[in-house]
């Protein structure tokens, strides 16, 4: 009997060793990476009572005033439309110009390739501060300043590094006699492009064009300067300008913040591997 | 005879024949028209408006020449924000990759143990860096509050401290709860990676290793570590990058303040510009940033390219 429960207590010591304590760092690194983002939902359900006492972590009492707030008696419906427009035609931009352009760094013989992909990397190392004023300046003098156009095509030319190196790096690993077979059968370059390559290239593109999308949904500094007015405001902008009257209002931007977090975070967590592996692509040989 | 299709292939329909070449540049030329229109040709204007005293408002545009220049050398707010850069700079990308290789170890751990892929544990790493940076300083604001933030109620259920602390009100503390968010944000990005390289590890070196009497450590020090270089300095790269042109986080947690003591060369400049609306000197500021990180990515560059040729 005692043997039974000696081997028992061996058995559970054993298991705590290989399993529980990597369970318990795992538990405390789950808390890390979701516990800010879980108090903030937990906010965005507490009455205004109950947000400025600490105990009870857990309300008793749930309200869904903070979501009806935002939802319908602010304008961030109008910022979530905007940033939907936004980051859709940013990515749709980004995806055609950068393709082709991927795709002729990955297979048309031209001169000073490594050049091409150098400045590709360069502008993406841009701190974005050194171009705002003339970006500014510029957008004020086509008369596009506090439009979607602007910010849009703001956009669309800084995630343009990323999808042409995600999309370089994709378009090489497609087998090249491919391309070859439909050029001697008479395709033009962007032929065989168009009908041979995109229908097997679509894996590659999607991840470009989730990371362009995520990108141009969550940045802050381009649409903050180029938007003036609540009509063209992106999302994040309206979470960070988020107005209160006298005090600052910290279940309605703990409600906005989830909604506007929801569509990436969503985003990220169903393609999370396909996020990974665009992230990697090229950095990491797999 | 076969005819090698590369250059100037023959159209058996007809029509306009471009050379593969050709093809290249046409095909390329909307990227690059685009990147110089919205990216190279602002740096240049900010480099022309930086030589320019040029204040909107009063209607003031004349030009100075290098005045801006000799100012930016005696500006001791510029100097400070260079020190808060580099302060938060250093501080956060060696949290973060600490944390991150931590993170990473445990997770590759986990599924190369049990053989099917904990998802969940992936997602939980993906959320904090698919979150907008606007939102996880909104988040983090919430918790820091002095009054009825969480932090400050579990440090004092702890019994770590007596008085509650109002983190964004004191310069001591303001820029080290910012380098904890910046962390928090962004370690989960550099553990991704590095999960991603420890997956192209062999596991075959490990079980070679434990053959040979080699410990947990001595595998890490010697087989871990090395084949993950080139990974290491690229999440080095990516991360020194952005934490300094790092502007959305600390703006809106801290808005540069108390004081200016949060105060990074990105905020300095975009008040300078847009606050102030001084477009010349916020120029200056802007294009000496530009300088700055040219630098740092030249560097960085040169040490990438050596891995990446390593390792390929």
């Amino acid at each position: 009997m005692s043997d039974v429960a000696e081997n028992w207590r061996r058995g559970l010591v054993r298991w705590f060793r290989s399993r529980g304590l990597a369970l318990c760092i795992l538990v405390s690194a789950g808390l890390f990476c979701l516990g800010p983002v879980l108090w903030q939902a937990v906010t965005s359900i507490k009455t205004d009572a109950d947000l400025v006492r600490l105990p009870p972590i857990v309300p008793e009492r749930v309200t869904t005033a903070h979501y009806e707030r935002v939802l319908f008696q602010s304008s961030l419906v109008q910022s979530l439309m905007n940033s939907v427009l936004v980051a859709v035609s940013a990515t749709t931009v980004a995806i055609v110009v950068g393709g082709l352009c991927a795709f002729t760094l990955a297979r048309l013989p031209i001169a000073g390739k490594p050049l091409m992909l150098g400045l590709v990397l360069a502008t993406s190392m841009f701190p974005p501060i050194a171009v705002i004023s003339p970006l500014y300046l510029l957008m004020r003098g086509l008369g596009l300043r506090d439009t979607l156009i602007a910010v849009g095509l703001t956009h669309a030319v800084y995630a343009l590094p990323l999808a042409i190196w995600i999309l370089t790096s994709f378009f090489r690993q497609l087998p090249g006699e491919l391309y070859y077979a439909a050029r001697v059968d008479g395709c033009t370059p962007l032929r065989a492009l168009m009908s041979v390559f995109l229908p097997i290239a679509r894996p590659g593109l999607a991840v470009a064009a989730l990371l362009v999308f995520i990108f141009s949904w969550n940045e802050f500094m381009f649409a903050l300067t180029l938007t003036a007015s609540d009509a063209t405001r992106t999302a994040p902008v309206a979470v960070a300008l988020f107005p209160g009257l006298y005090e600052i209002p910290w279940g309605d931007i703990a409600a906005a913040s989830l909604v506007v977090t929801l569509p990436v975070a969503g985003l990220a967590a169903l393609f999370q591997r396909h996020i990974v592996a665009g992230l990697t692509a090229g950095s990491v040989k797999g | 005879m076969t005819e090698r299709p590369s250059i100037g292939v023959r159209h058996p329909t007809g029509g306009i024949r471009l050379s593969e070449r050709t093809w290249g540049y046409l095909l390329a030329s909307p990227a690059f028209l685009l990147v110089g229109l919205v990216a190279v040709a602002p740096i240049a204007a900010a480099l022309w408006l930086s030589l320019h005293h040029r204040l909107p408002v009063f209607g003031v545009d004349e030009f100075v020449g290098p005045w801006n220049y000799i100012q930016l050398w005696g500006d001791d707010r510029f100097w400070a924000a260079c020190r808060t850069t580099l302060y938060f700079t250093t501080l956060s990308v060696s949290a973060e990759l600490l944390l991150g290789f931590g993170l990473a170890l445990l997770l590759d751990g986990l599924t190369s143990g049990v053989g099917g892929s904990p998802r969940w544990a992936q997602v939980m790493i993906v959320v904090p860096w698919a979150i907008p940076t606007v939102v996880s300083a909104q988040i983090w604001a919430w918790l820091y509050q002095p009054d009825y933030g969480l932090l400050n109620y579990l440090l004092h259920q702890a019994r770590l401290i007596a008085q509650p602390i109002d983190w964004l009100a004191n310069p001591d503390w303001t820029i080290h709860a910012a380098i904890v968010m910046d962390v928090w944000k962004t370690a989960p990005f550099a553990a991704l990676l590095l999960l991603a390289g420890l997956k192209t590890v062999p596991r075959d070196l490990y079980a070679a290793a434990r053959v040979d009497g080699a410990g947990a450590w001595q595998q890490f020090r010697h087989i871990t570590l090395p084949l993950l270089m080139p990974v290491v300095v690229i999440v080095l790269v990516f991360r020194t990058m952005d934490a300094v042109r790092v502007f959305d986080a600390v703006y809106v947690l801290t808005g540069g303040g108390p004081g200016n003591s949060t105060e990074t060369l990105s905020i300095y400049a975009y008040k300078t510009l847009f606050q102030t609306l001084q477009f010349g000197y916020g120029s200056t500021l802007a294009t000496a940033m530009f300088v700055i990180v040219a630098a740092l990515s030249s560097l960085y560059l040169l040490l990438l390219r050596r891995h990446l040729q390593e390792g390929a």
